[in-house]
């Protein structure tokens, strides 16, 4: 099974994040993490790519820099990442970022499209669902377990009430949660092979895209506006000395709840 | 301006986020409606009752709706020129909502706040863990697609009358819809409803396991509150997806949120940082969670909350 994961590489999330004052857009740094929700969906390509002697490879659209994002995904034992890197991108919308995913993917050939179900930065969450539109393949959104087999696809979506059990003959595309599976952490072996596993860079052009389309000329909207939400007054910090409860006890009296 | 919604019918009612996202539309113009699931008679009056004029129905069969959802969305707003449609952020919004994107080919803008019809439509949204509130404008053709938050807008019944049902086939979208709901789940759920609840006692990692939950809802059973959890403790399985506050689940503003074990993340804060009081217990004193409450108590929870339960039994 030809399997394809969208990754993405964020800045260090336990690092403040920064808005360029010029662009309003997230800055950047050279090093980059894997977005800590992405390891899910690697580790879901690696079991069914065992599983069924297939292959998975990295997709991602973003600034390149060190790649030490992407040198994690392919650590923990993708076969191989094709990365979209072009200054023409900086500032594409949700949507121009999934048409040049789901270009990426189909240049590359591939059975099952796995991603998470949002990014931890950007977090709009329709990018998994705008490529599957895209490729014109079943979206199984939001699994909290995936079982594949003779070429048809089974998950468990979350749902309001609960889960439903949803299946599809390949080609699909999946959205996993982070309660999917235990991903690995990668070896010392593993880390030593990534930084030797091929990382192909491509441009909008090479997918077929011009320079309007994409990036800040083709994004179909435009900041006008940023400003900080101002912060809660901070309450009252204490040490339990062991009657703590009694403080919480006054303030849900004064509360009036009890 | 041709405002309209998207509504999931669940367990016979309209969605919560489209009742919230009629209030608001019916305020802009003559607010339709396209509703999918069994087209049952509530649901039908919920969505008149919060403004609907016009409800097109698509019934749903045993696959997966999204794809064929989005190509008859897309096919209605081709033939009665719509300038908004509205989405709530449940996962089948965002399903039907982003395939629709793709299929019309026009953007979208999430975790909206608050939408104003300008021209041009614009939307603010809360980004960076609600710390940053951003207003952008569409500039391409219409309609602007925009997923809106769960509380964003408050659901208001008004002096509506039956509104015009309109049936709407289920179009063959061939192999996009080819997903089969092979079997349903509905996992029980006790006590009250959490985005409703004057109370939410939420608890995350801190908690320790599975087997001390049992302080939570202890302490929740007292003040016939709500129970909350955090993505991390719903993703090692002790609760299920339903509990989740934050980010990726519900958002919550009860008169009283307490906080037991819950670092703060920033995925966690975007959904309980509106509630009235805040009251956090955590051993770390550096947990981000204490920079929103408005007691924080840094102690060990199984120590705090058991004799917080014990003094409320007394009462």
């Amino acid at each position: 099974m030809r399997i394809a994961v969208c990754v993405k590489q964020i800045p260090d999330p336990a690092t403040p994040y920064e808005l360029s004052p010029d662009t309003h857009r997230v800055v950047r740094p050279n090093d980059q993490v894997l977005d800590d929700t992405d390891r899910f969906g690697v580790e879901v390509g690696l079991q069914l790519a065992d599983a069924s002697e297939g292959s998975v490879t990295l997709v991602s659209m973003s600034p390149s820099g060190s790649l030490q994002g992407i040198r994690q995904a392919l650590a923990m034992g993708a076969d191989k990442a094709v990365i979209v890197d072009d200054a023409s991108l900086a500032g594409s919308d949700a949507l121009t970022t999934s048409r040049i995913l789901a270009a990426t993917i189909e240049r590359e050939g591939f059975d099952l499209v796995i991603a998470g179900t949002e990014s931890t930065d950007g977090y709009t969450g329709v990018v998994p669902q705008q490529i599957a539109e895209i490729l014109d393949v079943p979206s199984l959104t939001f699994a909290r377990k995936v079982e594949a087999a003779d070429g048809v696809v089974r998950i468990e979506q979350q749902t309001a009430g609960g889960y439903d059990v949803v299946e599809a003959p390949l080609p699909a595309l999946l959205s996993v949660t982070s309660g999917v599976v235990e991903p690995r952490y990668p070896t010392f072996k593993g880390i030593m092979q990534a930084k030797k596993k091929p990382i192909d860079t491509l441009t909008a052009e090479d997918l077929g895209f011009s320079s309007d389309q994409v990036g800040e000329a083709g994004a179909g909207q435009t900041i006008t506006s940023v400003s900080s939400i101002p912060a809660r007054e901070a309450g009252e910090i204490v040490e339990d000395d062991g009657e703590g409860y009694l403080r919480i006890v006054a303030l849900l009296e004064q509360a009036k709840v009890i | 301006m041709t405002t309209w919604v998207f509504s999931e019918e669940i367990e016979g009612h309209a969605s919560a986020s489209a009742l919230e996202l009629l209030s608001k539309a019916r305020t802009i113009g003559e607010a339709t409606v396209f509703h999918i699931g069994s087209g049952s008679e509530v649901a039908i009056a919920e969505l008149g009752a919060h403004g609907a004029a016009r409800v097109f129905h698509m019934p749903t069969d045993a696959h997966l709706p999204s794809a064929a959802a989005a190509a008859a969305l897309a096919t209605l707003v081709g033939e009665h020129g719509v300038d908004l449609i509205l989405f709530g952020m449940n996962n089948t919004d965002r399903d039907v909502g982003g395939r629709l994107s793709a299929r019309l080919g026009r953007p979208v803008l999430g975790n909206a706040v608050d939408v104003s019809t300008g021209p041009p439509v614009s939307v603010t949204s809360e980004i960076l863990g609600g710390t940053e509130a951003v207003v952008s404008d569409f500039t391409g053709d219409t309609p602007a697609i925009v997923f809106v938050r769960s509380k964003a807008f408050a659901a208001e019944p008004t002096e509506g009358g039956s509104p015009e049902v309109v049936a709407v086939a289920m179009p063959d979208v061939g192999r996009s819809g080819a997903a089969v709901v092979v079997e349903t789940h509905v996992e029980a759920s006790e006590g009250p409803d959490l985005e409703a609840a004057a109370v939410v006692v939420a608890g995350g990692r801190g908690v320790g396991g599975e087997e001390k939950w049992s302080e939570i809802e202890d302490l929740a059973a007292q003040l016939d509150a709500a129970i909350g959890a955090t993505r991390a403790v719903v993703d090692a399985g002790w609760v299920p997806a339903r509990l989740q506050v934050g980010q990726t689940g519900k958002t919550v503003k009860p008169g009283v949120y307490i906080a037991a074990g819950v670092s703060g993340a920033m995925q966690h804060l975007v959904g309980m940082k509106d509630s009235g009081t805040i009251i956090a217990v955590n051993k770390d004193v550096e947990a981000p969670i204490f920079a929103v409450a408005d007691l924080g108590i840094v102690g060990d929870l199984h120590s705090v909350l058991p004799k917080l339960t014990a003094a409320l039994e007394d009462k």
